[in-house]
């Protein structure tokens, strides 16, 4: 077994542990944080695959951000595990067989018989200077341009939705418009004299 | 000694090749952990000079060993877990923040041919790194179980995220400008003396890059995440002893990391700032690049110390409104002017 081939199976093996613990443990929060260790390691696998651009930007994306968020509001929420887990039981058969299912199907679409090393020849080792991210950038502004720009426009749409959705206006906020904070002045704008009586007694 | 040589050769090549990688990483982080314990040291005498004080000057000549008795007193300090607290996360934690802080350095370009890992998606690998530093600040924060320390990871996180956003467009104002993710190619397409570095043509990206550094490291004027005056020491309050020191030592490292970086996108990194000029251009050319870069990379330590001493804490609204109306808005207009410049190949940065 070539080191490479060790690399693979041991963040495979990660990845697949990693997978298991997210949907058993008992604490979200600690499932999220499976899901990054899932994550590193699935990143490490596309390194190996020589994806560079896409390993790093995986961990950027989901670990940097997306998983920032969900843990964001996982340790914010209070949330009764034993509601969540009152049905593990009794759907657990039905997820078993979901979970072969599914399985066998990866196993047949991408297995030996449609990928295989006589469909596709296995792709050529790339020199050290060979930039990937390049590559990627020049078919994506290119070739793909225009399913590119619609994906960005959706998802562009989907954020404004989202924040349209989300913003309500507060009456009772003490809040201070900051321009009109920056352009007062001296004097009669900071302070109001009045003149009362000294207290008596 | 020959048996040595002949016990190295005897080695496989891949095992030569690990072992001298470790030699190598140990000769990066070794200096950086004596660079941080004296950064404390400058750090409590210039804000001291500046508040007219004279700081630290006990232990040692003027407090020059300050720093190492700091250090023996942190390690034989009890580490405290508080009851309830998530003991393997609450230990986990600081090492979660310091990795990335040392890590990022395999890619930085000491020197022309000094680099550790000289790879083509370098600036890629350092934006995914420091991103990954915020968990350390949010797991510690959780796992601590007190309020106060809760308070100030939702602070923290938050915090970042906004300002992670502005520093990346930032830096891909940079890569534009410069045409690779490579770091030393980034220094390259700044040669030319003081005025072709990038802090010209991508001035408005060079502040929201040192001020979102100031903020991503929850420096003062952005320390609201710290906040010792409305929530006591924020997500670090009940680490003690050497946890407590490795988020200590992870919040200097990164300072010195963004000083570097700064350094490196728009200051020209390692060189020199009279290169082609006529009578100082050749009168500083026996000096070697490392020293540019760290007067430069010093220069923005010393500013980190200087906004610390100077500011106030900013308000938390005005933190995130900083964040996300001024900075991002600014960045995404500057990438798209220096997109049209790099395009139409404007004279004196991008001919």
């Amino acid at each position: 077994m070539t080191l490479e081939k060790l690399i693979f199976y041991v963040l495979a093996a990660v990845v697949l542990a990693a997978a298991v613990m997210v949907v058993t443990r008992r604490n979200p929060v600690h499932s999220a944080l499976f899901l990054i260790l899932a994550f590193f390691a699935s990143s490490g696998i596309w390194l190996l695959a020589e994806a560079e651009f896409l390993a790093i930007v995986l961990v950027l994306v989901y670990v940097g951000a997306v998983m920032v968020l969900f843990l964001f509001v996982l340790m914010m929420l209070d949330i009764d595990i034993a509601v969540l887990r009152a049905g593990f039981i009794k759907l657990l058969p039905l997820g078993i067989v979901m979970a072969i299912a599914m399985a066998a199907e990866l196993i047949l679409i991408v297995g030996p018989d449609n990928f295989g090393l006589e469909k596709y020849a296995a792709p050529a080792r790339h020199a050290a200077d060979y930039s990937n991210t390049e590559e990627l950038g020049s078919v994506l502004y290119t070739v793909y341009m225009y399913p590119f720009e619609i994906a960005a426009v959706i998802l562009l749409v989907a954020i404004i939705a989202a924040i349209g959705l989300t913003m309500r206006r507060r009456t009772d906020t003490k809040f201070i418009d900051p321009s009109k904070q920056v352009v007062i002045k001296k004097g009669d704008d900071r302070i109001r004299m009045v003149s009362m009586d000294a207290e008596k007694g | 000694m020959e048996f040595l040589i002949s016990l190295w050769e005897a080695l496989p090549y891949e095992l030569q090749y690990l072992i001298w990688t470790m030699i190598k990483i140990v000769a990066i982080v070794l200096p950086m952990m004596l660079l941080v314990a004296y950064y404390t040291y400058a750090e409590r005498k210039i804000i001291g000079y500046m508040q007219v004080r004279v700081g630290p000057n006990r232990v040692g000549p003027k407090g020059w060993l300050q720093p190492i008795a700091d250090a023996l007193k942190l390690m034989f300090k009890e580490i405290i877990i508080p009851a309830n607290a998530n003991k393997l996360l609450f230990l986990m934690a600081p090492a979660i923040t310091l990795g990335p802080a040392l890590a990022a350095w395999a890619v930085f370009p000491f020197d022309e041919k000094l680099v550790l890992a000289d790879i083509n998606a370098g600036l890629l690998y350092i934006l995914a790194l420091t991103s990954v530093g915020v968990y350390g600040v949010i797991i510690g924060g959780w796992a601590s179980n007190s309020k106060y320390a809760f308070l100030g990871t939702m602070r923290s996180a938050a915090q970042i995220v906004a300002y992670e956003i502005a520093m990346g467009f930032a830096l891909v104002g940079v890569l534009v400008a410069a045409g690779s993710l490579n770091l030393g190619e980034i220094i390259r397409a700044q040669e030319g003396g003081l005025f072709s570095w990038f802090w010209l043509p991508l001035l408005p990206l060079f502040a929201v890059y040192v001020i979102s550094g100031v903020a991503e490291t929850n420096r003062a004027p952005f320390d609201v995440a710290e906040g010792e005056s409305e929530i006591v020491a924020g997500f670090h309050v009940e680490y003690s002893g050497m946890a407590f020191a490795v988020y200590f030592l992870a919040e200097y490292a990164n300072m010195i990391l963004i000083s570097a970086l700064t350094a490196v996108m728009f200051f020209g990194g390692w060189l020199s700032p009279f290169q082609g000029w006529p009578v100082l251009g050749p009168l500083f050319d026996w000096v070697p690049g490392f020293f540019w870069l760290v007067i430069k990379t010093g220069f923005f330590m010393f500013l980190f110390l200087w906004l610390r001493a100077t500011f106030p804490r900013y308000r938390y609204d005005q933190i995130m409104r900083l964040g996300w109306k001024v900075f991002i808005p600014i960045t995404i207009v500057w990438i798209a002017v220096v997109g049209l410049a790099v395009v139409y190949q404007v004279p004196w940065w991008f001919d």
